[in-house]
């Protein structure tokens, strides 16, 4: 018997109205001529989905808070509503309403301008909800293929460009490849259990033992998976590549819209899936984030492309956030979420400043590029520097939170190697940061030409760089907010 | 009698072949149609497991999987073709603008 309760509804509405949004965009499209200015009101309906969502995702929250954080769960427990799914929805809602309005110029700009970008976009957060919400195995897999289908395509948006061509076909062979392999792993899993559902399969883990052979194959493959969605070593390798290649405002949200929905993911089966089988993952996982921080961080020494830069530095992101995975306790629940949390603005805004300086006729591509920029666009300097303190981590900037709480829940938790080993690479982190600065502030300038920025880019640049601030000021209501999506 | 451990010896071949095909091949149709492979390898499981538990989930998975499956070739095939209209090649290794 099938059923569609008021429950249902409540639970599936967000993420049906970015769908319904999404679907508008595309018929509306053909309502309005080719080449006309009108088009700006579609970008208009696209954000009032996201709104939508957004209001309906904070009516989910109001109740969730009268019914002191019950998790609800819909449709035979393949989707759940708790506070951990509504961060990751806020984090995913924010950079999605923040990438559509710096992308109307861009895409402008590069000659590209048409209307599915922002039904894509709608669609990839869509996925992107039923990865931080989904509970079922076949949920789970549409969320994710929803977004990842949804994500090659904006990657390689810029038809005509040889370099988005390349990034968008990289990007689906290897993303194909490794989510072949995270279904078998779900196959496997399915066939331990008799069940599609996460929470079945933790009640299985405790009778089959702890070093099952079929057990062990279906929790690598699903790593396999897992880590390369969330862009950690050593399937790692496309993200450097899609980075660079795709179109900046999308590289913004793969980075992190893609990233933090993955990551959810990565929790739910993890803690909840397999939280019986830790011993079993808990090695793989520690090897990874090891292996993930060294490449990370030292393939960026020797970038030359900013973006590539910036890409190498995500993989090393990917792999502090595992350490607080790895540590195991409530801190580190809380530091991964707010790590998250920031990281999702410093990035943002990272990107944004390229793209408001190649808006300004500087190709941002390589380092030299931002040479003198600090005494030619002071402010975009000082806000790229500000991105920049905060992604390495240091206080008074929103990225020193993350990296306080991860540290802390290693030193709680009695993983001191793993905390020496992090702080090292903060330290190498550093160095190629600065390096971005150095020429920014200390080196001679290259002519360029002055064009103003759109207000959406000048809108954004100042709501990220007040979050960067704010966060690293005041992270008072933010730690809440990451308590709460633990449940409190 | 062929029991569920044949059946998933097959999936695991299928498995293998699709990733060395992945691995090695350098023609990227060739590459997109082991993606098929190894995702037919999961409904090969799928299947499997599903008659062995007796019930329909699995089978239910499968479908979503070969719909899913479709969706990403026929994204796989448009890219492919936007490059070869750009570089005028659909061969893996000719791909090489983007490396560090």
């Amino acid at each position: 018997m099938i059923t569609y309760t008021s429950t249902d509804h409540f639970v599936l509405l967000p993420g049906l109205l970015l769908a319904l949004f999404g679907c508008a965009v595309l018929l509306l499209d053909f309502l309005f001529p080719k080449d006309v200015k009108g088009r700006g009101w579609l970008v208009g309906i696209a954000l009032s989905g996201v709104g939508f969502a957004s209001w309906q995702s904070w009516q989910q929250y109001l109740y969730l808070k009268a019914h002191s954080m019950t998790p609800l769960v819909a449709f035979n427990g393949a989707l759940v509503l708790d506070g951990f799914a509504l961060f990751f929805n806020g984090i995913v809602l924010a950079s999605a309403a923040l990438v559509m309005l710096i992308s109307y110029r861009y895409l402008e700009d590069e000659k590209e301008h048409h209307t599915e970008y922002y039904a894509l976009v709608l669609f990839a957060a869509c996925g992107a909800f039923f990865l931080n919400g989904g509970l079922d195995m076949v949920t789970i897999f549409v969320g994710l293929e929803l977004m990842a289908v949804s994500f090659y395509i904006l990657v390689g948006f810029l038809r005509t460009d040889k370099r988005s061509n390349e990034a968008a076909m990289k990007y689906l062979l290897l993303g194909g490849f490794s989510t072949g392999f995270l279904i078998y792993g779900f196959s496997i899993f399915y066939g331990l259990t008799g069940s599609t559902n996460l929470a079945a399969l933790a009640t299985v883990i405790p009778a089959r033992g702890a070093n099952d052979p079929l057990l062990y194959l279906a929790i690598v493959t699903t790593l396999v998976g897992l880590l390369f969605k969330i862009g950690a070593a050593p399937f790692h390798m496309w993200a450097p590549d899609t980075y660079e290649g795709a179109p900046t405002t999308v590289t913004a949200f793969l980075a992190v819209a893609s990233k933090t929905a993955s990551f959810a993911l990565l929790l739910r089966v993890m803690l909840v899936g397999l939280g019986t089988a830790r011993e079993m993952w808990e090695p793989l996982l520690t090897g990874a984030a090891v292996l993930t921080l060294t490449i990370g961080n030292l393939a960026a020494i020797s970038q030359s492309n900013v973006k590539r830069l910036l890409a190498y530095s995500s993989i090393g992101h990917a792999g502090y956030v595992l350490l607080g995975l790895i540590a195991g306790n409530q801190t580190g629940l809380i530091g991964v979420s707010i790590y998250l949390l920031t990281y999702a603005f410093s990035t943002i805004g990272a990107f944004l400043v390229l793209i408001a300086l190649r808006r300004r006729g500087v190709a941002v591509e390589t380092i030299e590029d931002l040479a003198s920029l600090g005494k030619r666009y002071p402010y975009y300097a000082l806000l790229m520097l500000l991105f920049l303190m905060s992604l390495a981590g240091l206080p008074p900037t929103a990225g020193f939170i993350g990296k306080y709480y991860i540290f802390l829940s290693l030193v709680e938790s009695g993983k001191y190697g793993l905390a020496i080993v992090g702080a090292l690479y903060v330290a190498v982190s550093l160095y190629y940061y600065f390096r971005l600065v150095r020429s920014m502030f200390l080196t001679e300038s290259i002519e360029a030409q002055v064009l103003a920025p759109s207000n959406g880019v000048r809108l954004v640049l100042a709501l990220t760089g007040i979050a960067t601030i704010a966060m690293g000021i005041l992270p008072e209501p933010f730690l809440r907010m990451a308590a709460i999506s633990l449940g409190r | 009698m062929i029991t569920i451990n044949h059946y998933m010896a097959v999936s695991a071949a299928l498995l293998l072949i699709g990733t060395v095909g992945v691995m090695t091949r350098r023609n990227i149709v060739v590459i997109l149609m082991s993606i098929e492979l190894i995702l037919n390898a999961v409904n090969v499981n799928l299947i499997a497991f599903s008659k062995y538990h007796n019930q329909v989930t699995g089978q239910v998975f499968a479908i979503f999987v070969i719909a899913v499956a479709v969706a990403e070739a026929a994204v796989g095939l448009g890219v492919l073709i936007a490059m070869f209209r750009n570089k005028g090649t659909v061969q893996a290794d000719e791909v090489d603008l983007l490396k560090w």
